[in-house]
């Protein structure tokens, strides 16, 4: 599998702050690369230096082994986090105007349909809902049959429903063989959408592969959580591995009935008891010692 | 680089048009200026206005009784020939020229040239009368006529600055402008398509407005239409390419406004939008040189007025042409598209 992308020790420093401080990976052809962290890790700064429209302090950016330049420009697509569009322009008109910027095109007929935008194509963008939005803003990144997509939290804001038809957009397009790049802070997301992920925090990567791969290699079992509460005695006297965040104490075992039987004489209400694979949250919190979402 | 260049100036020309307020807002307001001030200020001016013919600035009362007269305003002129145009066309009461040989010329179609000479005979107190008197003939300029350019080329000056300045600084700050940068659309070809649509825009705008003015105004209209339309088409390129140095780097909405108005006050107040600045001090008179609109109403109100050739307005089109390429040049150079 060719390399698509290659970010090499990219650097962005302002006065008094490092937004980005050395980071680096690369991106195989036809993947999900996903750059996970929470708001403020630099994940949008290190992808728009990768885009062009942040100049890096230092580092350099290579698209098929080469630095990244005009045919970069051409053969990919962007979403914004944040983008305005034109006013007054309709979303047919809004797809015509990005599509005469690229001398790739991709079929109108079968992007509309893509994207689901076939009811839409004579509204004014003002007047779309936040999902319809998205996906008029995913149709214009993919205007130009891009090979590589850069998706920069897609589905922040969005209702359950519109992230969850957006998250099959996305599969479509990497089943017709785009490689993604798409930064979130919903692990969730990452956790279906990616075949490979790197977590940031504060400016660096601190995690990078496969998402089950990771987890294998930061957990042994399942998770045992419930509320610390109703624990009767100190956690200190509880023989398990042990996170305590946000109100709720973590259990990390590989026998989960020997640990619910030592655990039992300890807690005043069973019920609350919930049993549960971890995931790419726990790996954060326990790779930075903080939560995603704080 | 064409494609690219049309697909952006198709979608601001329909942002624009699309737009009903602003639309009408571009529309209304030279037309309810120019019909207004045509009723309000449309009749005899109050003060009476004489120009002297002579090589200095200052108006010396000593020189004869007639200079200490009240309610008379005195415009000291070098120019002989355009202060007898001005006569004819009644912008001028009266001119007199004291020395050795004094005389003075007055159209006889005028009403205040007729008072203003019986001033002038009265206060010389020597009867015959020891001072030459020569006619002029020619209709009088409406101050319809006179304010017309004034108020297209001051709506030209709206348009472009904040239509072009206003708007690139919008798109700045909403990430429109860093969206189009991810493309392969270049910083030279997104200029071209603000310029090339804010001019075809405030072109057939203004030939809109114009057409109509004169058809119910009857306005005067002495030189050719094709030279006014170039005076228009210059002008416009040239208050643009300002507008978008003002616009290269600024990211703040109100700070943009700031800006503009810092640049469109002055250059309306000091262009002669309203009212000449016939008795304004050299100084004054060459500060508004250096707005594009001063060049623009200049010529247009020489071709409208006086039926100026494009040769006679060729300084103003090359002054024009020479700004718009100093602003074009900075606006690329500092140009930026996003708020880093």
């Amino acid at each position: 599998m060719a390399t698509v992308l290659e970010a090499r020790d990219l650097v962005k420093e302002y006065p008094g702050v490092t937004a980005v401080g050395g980071v680096s990976f690369a991106v195989e052809e036809g993947i999900c690369f996903g750059l996970l962290g929470p708001n403020g890790a630099g994940k949008t700064t290190t992808v728009e230096i990768i885009e062009g429209v942040t100049p890096a302090t230092s580092g350099e950016v290579y698209y098929y082994g080469e630095p990244a330049g005009a045919k970069f420009r051409q053969e990919v697509g962007i979403q914004f986090q944040k983008t305005a569009l034109q006013d007054f322009l309709t979303v047919r008109e809004t797809i015509e105007m990005f599509q005469a910027l690229y001398d790739r095109k991709a079929d109108f007929d079968e992007l509309i349909e893509q994207c689901s935008l076939g009811d839409l194509l004579d509204r004014d963008n003002r007047k779309l809902s936040g999902g319809q939005r998205q996906r008029l803003l995913l149709a214009v990144a993919l205007v130009n049959r891009p090979r590589l997509v850069f998706l920069d939290e897609p589905t922040t804001g969005l209702d359950p429903q519109a992230r969850r038809n957006f998250w099959d957009l996305v599969q479509n397009l990497r089943a017709l063989g785009s490689s993604i790049v798409l930064t979130t802070h919903y692990m969730d997301e990452a956790e279906i959408l990616c075949d490979e992920i790197a977590i940031m925090d504060a400016g660096r990567i601190i995690a990078q592969g496969a998402p089950d791969d990771l987890l294998r290699g930061h957990y042994e079992g399942l998770i045992i959580e419930l509320p610390i509460g109703d624990l009767t005695d100190e956690l200190a006297e509880i023989e398990h591995t042990i996170y305590e965040n946000l109100g709720i104490v973590e259990f990390v075992t590989t026998d989960v009935s020997a640990s619910l039987q030592q655990l039992s004489p300890h807690v005043t209400n069973l019920n609350h008891i919930k049993i549960r694979q971890p995931n790419l949250d726990d790996l954060f919190l326990d790779l930075t010692g903080h939560s995603l979402r704080a | 680089m064409l494609r690219r260049i049309f697909a952006i100036f198709r979608g601001r020309n329909r942002e624009f048009l699309r737009d009903r307020a602003s639309f009408a807002w571009n529309l209304l307001l030279p037309i309810v200026l120019i019909f207004g001030l045509s009723f309000a200020l449309g009749g005899d001016r109050n003060t009476y206005t004489v120009g002297i013919l002579q090589d200095s600035d200052d108006i010396l009362e000593e020189q004869h009784p007639f200079l200490s007269m009240r309610y008379i305003r005195f415009v000291p002129t070098s120019n002989k020939d355009d202060a007898l145009r001005k006569v004819s066309r009644h912008q001028l009461d009266l001119l007199v020229e004291f020395g050795e040989a004094p005389r003075y010329w007055v159209n006889p179609d005028s009403s205040k040239g007729y008072f203003v000479e019986l001033a002038l005979l009265q206060s010389d107190g020597t009867a015959p009368p020891t001072i030459d008197k020569e006619q002029i003939t020619g209709d009088a300029v409406r101050y319809a006529d006179w304010v017309l350019p004034g108020i297209l080329g001051m709506n030209m000056m709206f348009s472009c600055m904040f239509g072009v300045g206003y708007v690139v600084v919008r798109y700045r700050k909403n990430g429109f402008l860093k969206r189009l940068r991810a493309t392969p659309l270049t910083s030279f070809e997104f200029i071209s398509a603000q310029v090339a649509s804010r001019m075809v825009l405030i072109i057939c705008i203004t030939v809109f407005i114009y057409t109509g003015t004169h058809l119910i105004l009857d306005t005067r209209m002495e030189g050719s239409y094709f030279t006014l339309f170039l005076v228009a088409l210059v002008g416009a390129v040239s208050m643009i390419s300002l507008s978008l140095v003002i616009s290269a780097r600024v990211t703040s909405e109100e700070l943009a406004g700031g800006l503009l108005n810092m640049i469109n006050w002055p250059m309306m107040l000091l262009s002669g939008v309203w009212f000449s600045l016939e008795g304004a001090g050299t100084f004054v008179q060459n500060l508004a040189r250096i707005f594009p609109l001063t060049h623009v109403l200049d010529s247009a109100r020489a071709v409208m007025l006086d039926g100026a050739t494009i040769g006679e307005v060729a300084p103003s089109l090359l002054a024009l042409t020479a700004l718009s390429m100093v602003f074009i040049g900075i606006g690329a150079k500092i140009f930026r598209w996003g708020q880093f």
